[in-house]
């Protein structure tokens, strides 16, 4: 590294509008270099490897593989349940994300561990879990639904929790209680203090959050594997029907179908960087 | 000497103090929704997984100690104890290398990048496999056949496994880090640059033990990921008893061949390891993000 090299470093977070600079390097563009070669055996070339397999049909085939009976009903389960499950966290998540950031009281650490627990624990091991108490005839709660319609939410639900909640959590403790109490004490009242001034400020995260849950329910496999049954036309998932296309050695049409999955994953994650940015703009 | 050196390098600038005091009134609406969460955290996640704890341990610990009696199952756990290790160092090394670069430097498609890092958090595990073994698979892939002449089998071996479980574990070095770095800044690498100290120097003495929290986390959390991958192994696998199948897969093949005391075991074990990760990251989290 060279003496240049720090001085052409600048603070991460000065806003500009210049267009593309290039601050780079011998030594870190070279890193880039291997990074960028990397990144590209393991992820870039692989997806397209995927969207051009796909292309390999043409589109004609392409349509008919999605528009299949059994493969249409399997990304729109997927699709209407994960939506389904994002509405549920859009409220249960800043719900939790209130009660750890602002109420105090015995126990609370646990529920901060419980948060991350689908997040680290595995997915198969998440879908024996979820069995052991509502997929089984000796359940304690009397409920089994494996390999029914709400196995797939309940699944959906167990995996996406996290996403929301830690979305929206920091921004909660950034929050300042002043505001609040400035609203409260010019007579506001408790539902229009939550209404104008903390829901505005969460806004964000919490679509963030919600992309997210969706995305993470909308590519869902392991989880469903024992609980779901995998039913065609009943509970079986997009995941599912991808992996069954390659037992099949139907490689075109694992590719077609997983090439729904990625159009979405990408709608996802540009709408997480137009949000980023909305923020970073406003400071 | 490095102690001290270390311990002013890591505290971050001293943020004003902002811990405000308990001001919380207790309302009705407080206990409701105090209730509302804990109750379906309870439904949710401790009470199921506190029956995995019980079903396993249900006719003593002999399902566990079965598991080690089975010379397939220890294979098992080596493989997914060896193919984490392997996702962790790689993950760990690009993870710090593209961190820096994101937050230090300047470059044309910087942000594509930034957003397209995202990516293998939300693309499914299967179409992952599907990737790579469009790419690597030893008949047809677009690499494979050449890789396969040189003697390299990717798929439905161990690098394969290993390259599955990287993808998808990627994105969560870069998460933690790039936020610590964007927070340290670079003042005092630059009064270390004045007084004479060469890159390798700067970033031995004052990035690494500044972000070393960070990695710990990153470490952590890749770490469970890397462990707990499913999907994606499935299909790169190809799942041979012995060979290439990892402890998840055990897990499945386990429950369907209708051993459920072997399957609860197994998957306590995984458990164990990933709520410990929890625990961990949970313990000393607080300590350092003020």
């Amino acid at each position: 590294m060279t003496s240049t090299e720090i001085a052409a470093v600048r603070p991460a977070r000065t806003p500009r509008r210049s267009g593309p600079r290039n601050t780079l390097t011998r030594s870190s563009g070279l890193g880039l270099g291997i990074a960028m070669i990397w990144f590209s055996a393991l992820v870039l070339i692989p997806l397209a490897a995927v969207v051009v397999t796909a292309a390999d049909g043409g589109w004609q085939a392409f349509w008919n593989t999605i528009t299949g009976p059994q493969t249409a009903a399997a990304i729109r389960l997927t699709v209407f349940t994960a939506l389904g499950v994002t509405a549920v966290n859009v409220v249960m998540g800043p719900l939790i994300a209130w009660v750890l950031v602002r109420d105090r009281f015995w126990g609370k650490s646990v529920l901060e561990v419980m948060i991350d627990i689908p997040f680290a624990l595995p997915t198969i091991v998440a879908g024996l879990v979820l069995l052991s108490l509502y997929g089984n005839a000796d359940s304690p709660l009397g409920i089994d639904i494996a390999n029914e319609r709400p196995a797939v939410f309940l699944a959906f639900l167990f995996v996406t929790l996290p996403f929301v909640v830690r979305m929206v959590q920091p921004v909660l403790e950034e929050l300042e209680l002043d505001v609040e109490e400035a609203a409260a004490s010019l007579g506001a009242s408790r539902f229009t203090t939550f209404r104008r001034i903390i829901l505005p400020s969460l806004t964000p995260a919490i679509t963030a959050g919600a992309a997210l849950s969706f995305a993470r329910g909308v590519s869902e496999y392991g989880s469903l594997v024992l609980l779901s049954g995998n039913l065609p036309f009943k509970t079986e998932v997009t995941s599912v029907r991808i992996l069954s296309s390659i037992e099949n050695d139907n490689v075109v049409a694992a590719a077609s179908v997983a090439t729904v999955l990625l159009a979405i994953s990408l709608a996802v994650i540009v709408l997480l960087d137009v949000i980023q940015r909305r923020v970073a703009a406003r400071g | 000497m490095a102690d001290t050196l270390v311990h002013d390098v890591t505290e971050p600038a001293p943020v004003p103090e902002r811990r405000r005091p308990p001001r919380v009134r207790k309302t009705p609406t407080t206990y409701a929704l105090r209730l509302v969460a804990t109750a379906y955290l309870f439904l949710l996640v401790a009470w199921p997984v506190s029956l995995v704890v019980t079903n396993t341990f249900a006719d003593g610990v002999g399902s566990i100690t079965s598991l080690f009696e089975d010379p397939d199952m220890v294979v098992a756990l080596q493989l997914s104890a060896y193919v984490a290790v392997w996702s962790v160092v790689i993950n760990t090394l690009f993870g710090v290398g593209i961190s820096l670069l994101l937050v230090r430097y300047e470059f044309p498609g910087k942000r594509l990048l930034n957003a397209l890092l995202d990516l293998p958090l939300s693309v499914s595990p299967i179409v992952v496999g599907l990737a790579l073994v469009l790419v690597y698979g030893g008949r047809n892939g677009w690499l494979g056949p050449t890789l396969a002449g040189w003697g390299l089998e990717v798929i439905f071996s161990t690098p394969g496994i290993i390259m599955a479980t990287t993808f998808v574990a990627l994105p969560l070095m870069i998460r933690e880090l790039v936020p610590v770095l964007e927070e340290i800044g670079v003042e005092q690498e630059q009064a270390a640059q004045s007084l004479g100290a060469n890159g390798l120097q700067r970033f031995w003495r004052i990035t690494l033990p500044s972000i070393r929290w960070g990695i710990v986390y990153g470490v952590v959390l890749t770490l469970a990921r890397s462990l707990g991958e499913f999907g994606a192994v499935k299909v790169v696998s190809g799942n041979v008893l012995g060979q290439t199948r990892t402890a998840t897969l055990a897990v499945e093949e386990k429950y369907l061949n209708f051993d459920q005391q072997g399957a609860y075991a197994t998957a306590f074990l995984l458990a164990m390891v990933s709520v410990a990760c929890i625990v961990i990251v949970a313990i000393i989290r607080p300590k350092n993000h003020a």
